[in-house]
């Protein structure tokens, strides 16, 4: 250990650092890798390629997410390149003898609710997957961040990739958040404060009460956007809470094992008196429930705000007209009211079982809007029991919901799921770019408590005047 | 998968003054289903390129015979979004070599440098300067010198130096990728290795 005071993410950092390159980037050693079917056949073709093995297969972990129908899950996959990109997926680890969990196997989910869930995503881990969405992992206190596919081919023929150190910034939120506000509403409310860049060049630590207080799922849920600002990832401080969501899961250490590893993750939080380069301080009584409005996640108000005016905004004039034409929006226009088509729950933000409490929380006794779509999409196959074993799914059953089963769906729309263009979608993903959910569709994001006042109502809704 | 490498490049350049480029709009997600490396140039920015009807969009500027080239000059915050390489490789399989904005995403760089695109952060004013040159003649030519690591507009001659680690720097000028690198020092990862407790 370094005696100089040192931040968890030195700590994290400088334990994986192989080899250092003067004027260059670190070797960094990468404990766990995940891979899903869309950025790892072509990694899997360079190996062939160049004639090289996969070092560590028992450090590789595969799923099937991305590109995977929501519904008939086992009748075969209707669309042939999706098909086959299945198939590669399976034949590439069965070839190189990597743990899979295809469709249809009762572990088969998204790649960052899976990950945690079964004990594989620890602290102190370095942990990469070519997803950006990767940053989730942070919640445990990992230094976790996506990467390209020439990365996941120098992960699985070395376990290393060549990585610069990022800058250090440290956000804190102090208080307690409100009624109705959850913990998408406190990372929507971070970036719309730092913009859609930034953080870029930084890897965050989340700390303050508000993080301290949070449960896992609502960590995964923060750490999962660190992206969204820029940053290659964000992390929280493993504490009580992290350790007791870990013990017992199938792959966390067991016994002895276990009393190791733990005197190790209780190690691992930021010195009194280490810096960062950079100190953002929040108010939990600032943030209230969050929707976006424009065509990057930075594009975000409190729910019962106006859009603002270009002025106001910053930025280039034309990108943010171009931005409010694409969603049929104007300045000044009030977020509360506005009409919406569709609803999504679901993606690696917001797809674990405390989302789906919260949005049966607001469903029930009441009824879906008749004009409304809805897509609940749980995050793997593990939450979908949890969803029906709780009562929720009854809840959605009677107020006209229906449950559809694991994958990244509307998040990103390469299967069927995707919105109509012109169309609003209320969605508790994590991309509002334009054609995110479909060519031409409205994404609006929010939290799933915002998510199902709209789904009940029909308009954008202030889930506060819903809730008890 | 080998690149060519880059030294001195002389190119027109074609100008999107957008800002916060995200890689979906570079490559829409619903293009990323093969599973070799190829023909990702014909769907480079799909939607702003093409009507729902897959006739060509007059306005968008790919469609513009006047603007050509292998350097490609953008607003900042250029390539956030999602990881996809496919997005560096779109851009690559396109025909650009080099990119040019004030503000790059993180792993959207990672990944163009990984390939053989060479990302150039300029000053907000140099890239200014750049877009009113082209827009004063579209055929203005712009000269890349990783080298001396300086980017020059030719029909003024102003210039401004960039910045890239010697490392990278050296890789693309001679071709090299890091799997290279790393293949040549495996016996010292599996000792790393052998200490993890993970």
């Amino acid at each position: 250990m370094s005696q100089q005071p040192a931040t968890l993410f030195d700590k994290v950092w400088d334990a994986h650092v192989v080899r250092k390159i003067e004027d260059g980037p670190d070797v960094f050693f990468i404990d766990r890798h995940f891979i899903h079917e869309v950025t790892s056949p072509v990694a899997f073709l360079g190996l062939e390629n160049r004639k090289l093995q996969v070092m560590f297969p028992n450090k590789t972990f595969a799923t099937a997410d991305h590109n995977t129908p929501t519904i008939n899950q086992h009748l075969p996959v209707q669309d042939p390149l999706s098909a086959n990109q299945l198939k590669a997926l399976e034949t590439n680890s069965a070839k190189y003898g990597i743990s899979h969990w295809g469709l249809g196997n009762p572990k088969n989910g998204i790649v960052h609710v899976v990950g945690p869930e079964n004990g594989i995503t620890l602290p102190g881990m370095t942990i990469v997957c070519g997803d950006s969405h990767t940053s989730t992992h942070g919640a445990f206190g990992a230094i976790a961040f996506g990467i390209g596919t020439s990365e996941v081919e120098m992960v699985l023929s070395s376990q290393c990739i060549m990585q610069p150190k990022p800058k250090k910034m440290l956000i804190n939120v102090n208080g307690k958040l409100g009624k109705g506000v959850t913990p998408k509403d406190a990372v929507l409310y971070i970036i719309s404060q730092l913009t859609a860049a930034g953080a870029t060049g930084y890897f965050i630590e989340y700390a303050g009460e508000v993080f301290r207080e949070m449960s896992m799922e609502g960590r995964m849920t923060v750490c999962n956007m660190s992206i969204e600002m820029g940053a290659r990832g964000g992390m929280i401080a493993p504490d009580e809470t992290t350790f007791a969501y870990i013990k017992g899961r199938e792959k966390a250490p067991q016994g002895e094992a276990w009393d190791k590893a733990l005197a190790y993750w209780k190690t691992l939080t930021t010195d009194e008196g280490a810096t960062f380069d950079v100190v953002y301080d929040y108010q939990a009584a600032d943030i209230e429930p969050q929707i976006t409005y424009g065509t990057n996640p930075g594009m975000g108000i409190g729910i019962s705000q106006r859009i603002p005016t270009a002025a106001k905004a910053g930025g280039s004039k034309a990108s943010y007209e171009k931005s409010l034409d694409y969603m049929g929006f104007h300045e000044n226009d009030a977020m509360l009211g506005k009409k919406i088509d569709y609803v999504f729950i679901g993606s690696c933000t917001n797809g674990r079982i405390e989302d789906f409490r919260a949005f049966a929380s607001i469903v029930k006794g009441r009824k879906k809007a008749d004009h409304v779509t809805a897509w609940i999409v749980p995050g793997s196959h593990i939450v979908e029991a949890q969803i029906r074993e709780e009562g929720i799914y009854d809840i959605l059953t009677e107020a006209g919901f229906q449950l559809r089963q694991p994958g990244c769906s509307a998040c990103l729309a390469m299967n069927d799921d995707k919105i109509p263009a012109g169309k609003y979608a209320v969605s508790t993903s994590n991309r509002n770019f334009e054609g995110r959910q479909g060519p031409g569709a409205r994404t609006l994001l929010a939290s799933p408590l915002v998510a199902a006042a709209a789904a009940v109502t029909g308009v954008v809704t202030d889930p506060r005047d819903l809730i008890a | 998968m080998a690149y060519d490498k880059f030294t001195v490049l002389t190119s027109t350049a074609v100008p999107l003054p957008i800002e916060n480029v995200d890689t979906d709009q570079i490559i829409p997600a619903r293009f990323l289903k093969a599973t070799e490396r190829k023909g990702f140039g014909d769907n480079l920015f799909r939607d702003w390129r093409y009507n729902g009807d897959d006739s060509p969009k007059q306005d968008f500027v790919l469609n513009n015979p006047i603007y050509s080239g292998k350097i490609l000059v953008a607003g900042k915050n250029f390539g956030s979004g999602s990881s996809r390489e496919h997005a560096a490789w779109a851009i690559y399989d396109y025909g650009f070599r080099c990119v040019v904005s004030s503000f790059f995403a993180d792993i959207f760089k990672n990944n163009s440098l990984n390939i053989g695109i060479l990302p150039v952060q300029v000053s907000p004013e140099f890239l200014d300067k750049i877009f009113l040159a082209i827009e004063a003649d579209a055929k203005a030519e712009i000269t890349v010198d990783l080298d001396k690591q300086l980017i020059t507009i030719a029909a003024t001659g102003e210039s401004e130096s960039f910045a890239i680690n010697s490392y990278k720097k050296h890789n693309l000028m001679n071709g090299y990728d890091d799997i290279d690198y790393l293949q040549a020092m495996k016996d010292e990862i599996r000792t790393f290795a052998d200490k993890s407790i993970y």
